[in-house]
């Protein structure tokens, strides 16, 4: 016999009492969840007015010029007369500097990637990956500045015929700041690979070298190509450094020593200009801005198509 | 004697692993090693060919293992050239993710083989009686192949080195009856060429594919033998009771 007897509550009470606190903890239960699901929906939502943004001011452009013309045209000067709306131009410049910034960074990003991934020591990778990772912190706008101001003083020593403003110094900077993106995956994609890979080749008296450059970057070779995609489609993007080391001359070349004007560098002058609302030229900027959206959209999705074939080789 | 160990004791950190071991094998022949999980027979197998360099924490604290006149852990000695003469083959088969033939001519190829690659893959697959199954489908990639297909993949790219030791670790352990049954065959037609030394957990295994047989427990070797012998014999009351299934 317990010296205590065990004291009992009524059961009524205890269940009434249960299904209160229950029904407390439902009601915060719903609250946080429709919480949750609005901030998940502010951003959806941000992402639809957008495009629908972009597609009807488009439409008021599309209808004073053509998409045909829009699309072929080799001469871009929509704020003099005559005017003339090909945007042909600009998508050359977007893409010699967005394709020279790739020269720089694919590159460069890789043989760092196979250092880090394979070669580093854990000390050695523990101070290279957080600087990396600075780089990419720094802002814009700066990068756009040290490409004025350094970056093309040098090309114009090695190349005297280099303009102030130039697509060169913007790809260059571009590069680096493209860089830390594609470093980062592609690390990840190397080190992803299995173990058991590594062992079988150094079981064949291969060298690290040998496994790292024939097994490894094979291995990993189409997360290396999704990663570059994406750095791609990041500097094509990317304005403040390119609009301010690019210049502002609309130009179909492919001389990077000459100033080019990309699509993001338009939209700023244009946005930040004195250019009256609701007339052509304004409209203009919503056209380039939905050419630059489906070229980065589709460059993203083709990405992760890339990314999901890689997913499915190591199960 | 072809691969000899003296006095070996290993460690990961402070973690000791093997205490004091030594065991020789001799030319062509199959020596299987034995004994209950993390008695220390992969560690000690991966010691021959030096794959625990690249374990950071391994450490050999005493003792030396020999191949043929080598000392393998010398700081003369490249383990790129060690493992030129003894191959391995793994747990889980590991084929490269490209083509059949560049799995069997790659080894091959970057340690400076100057004769006919496709004859080498030919006679290659068919010492790993594969060749029947794949000669139409050289060009496919090595990971369509079948779990089994897969590691006879793996034990022709070993044979492609033409290596003196063969070392496996638990080379069925991940294989179906049917398939583990053709390894087992391969293994006994490869031994005239080869010395094998095969790690398993599968006693069956071991008796059937073996000459000679040695018991490990704890780190320490316990018994080493004649197959028969460990088997019918044993001269250790830890092997009898270990290949009576009363531990392990």
């Amino acid at each position: 016999m317990p010296i205590f007897p065990l004291k009992l509550t009524p059961p009524i009470a205890t269940n009434s009492l249960k299904a209160a606190a229950r029904f407390k903890t439902r009601l915060s239960e719903t609250a946080v969840i429709r919480f949750l699901q609005t901030c998940a929906w502010i951003s959806i939502l941000t992402t639809i007015a957008i495009v629908v943004i972009l597609g009807f001011e488009s439409l008021v452009f599309f209808k004073g010029v053509p998409l045909l013309d829009f699309l072929t045209g080799r001469d871009w000067s929509p704020l003099i007369e005559p005017r003339s709306f090909g945007v042909l131009p600009l998508i050359a410049g977007t893409l010699v500097v967005s394709l020279g910034a790739c020269a720089i960074a694919v590159p460069l990003g890789l043989a760092s990637a196979i250092y880090l991934a394979e070669y580093a020591s854990p000390k050695t990778r523990s101070l290279i990956k957080p600087t990396i990772e600075l780089l990419a912190g720094i802002p814009s706008v700066v990068f756009g500045y040290f490409a004025i101001t350094t970056v093309t003083p040098v090309l114009q020593f090695i190349f005297p015929t280099t303009e102030i403003f130039n697509a060169a110094s913007a790809s260059i900077v571009l590069g680096f700041m493209v860089l830390p993106m594609i470093t980062s995956l592609c690390d990840d994609a190397i080190r992803a690979t299995p173990r058991s890979l590594r062992e079988g080749g150094f079981a064949l008296a291969a060298t690290k070298a040998e496994v790292s450059l024939d097994i490894l970057l094979p291995a990993s070779m189409s997360a290396i190509m999704a990663s570059v995609i994406l750095g791609f489609s990041r500097a094509i993007g990317e304005t403040m450094a390119v609009a301010l080391a690019a210049g502002s001359t609309p130009n179909l070349s492919l001389n990077p020593l000459t100033s080019m004007q990309t699509m993001t560098g338009y939209i700023v002058q244009v946005a930040m200009g004195d250019v009256p609302h609701g007339t052509i030229e304004y409209q203009s900027i919503f056209a380039v801005a939905g050419t630059l959206f489906v070229m980065t959209l589709s460059l993203n999705l083709l990405s992760q198509v890339v990314v999901r074939r890689f997913a499915r080789q190591w199960e | 004697m072809v691969i000899a160990a003296k006095n070996l004791t290993l460690a990961y950190g402070k973690n000791i692993i093997v205490k004091n071991l030594s065991l020789a094998v001799g030319p062509t022949t199959v020596t299987a090693l034995i004994g209950p999980s993390g008695c220390g027979k992969s560690t000690l197998l991966r010691t021959f060919n030096r794959m625990n360099d690249f374990v950071p924490s391994f450490r050999m604290v005493s003792g030396n293992i020999h191949y043929r006149d080598l000392d393998v852990y010398s700081n003369q000695v490249d383990p790129v050239f060690v493992r030129r003469r003894i191959g391995m083959v793994f747990q889980k088969p590991n084929p490269f993710p490209s083509s059949i033939h560049k799995n069997i001519t790659w080894g091959p190829r970057i340690n400076g083989f100057q004769g006919d690659l496709d004859h080498l893959v030919e006679s290659s697959l068919k010492r790993a009686a594969l060749w029947d199954e794949v000669k139409d489908k050289l060009n496919s990639s090595g990971l369509a192949l079948s779990g089994g297909q897969q590691q006879r993949l793996c034990i022709a790219r070993a044979i492609a080195m033409d290596p003196d030791v063969i070392l496996m670790d638990e080379p069925c352990s991940a294989l179906d009856p049917a398939s583990t049954a053709r390894i087992e065959d391969l293994i006994t037609e490869l031994k005239d060429r080869f010395s094998m030394l095969i790690v398993t957990h599968n006693m069956q295994q071991a008796s059937r594919i073996s000459q000679n047989t040695a018991f490990m427990l704890n780190g320490e070797l316990v018994e080493y033998g004649t197959t028969s012998q460990i088997f019918n014999a044993p001269a250790q009351r830890l092997t009898e009771d270990y290949i009576m299934g009363r531990f392990g």
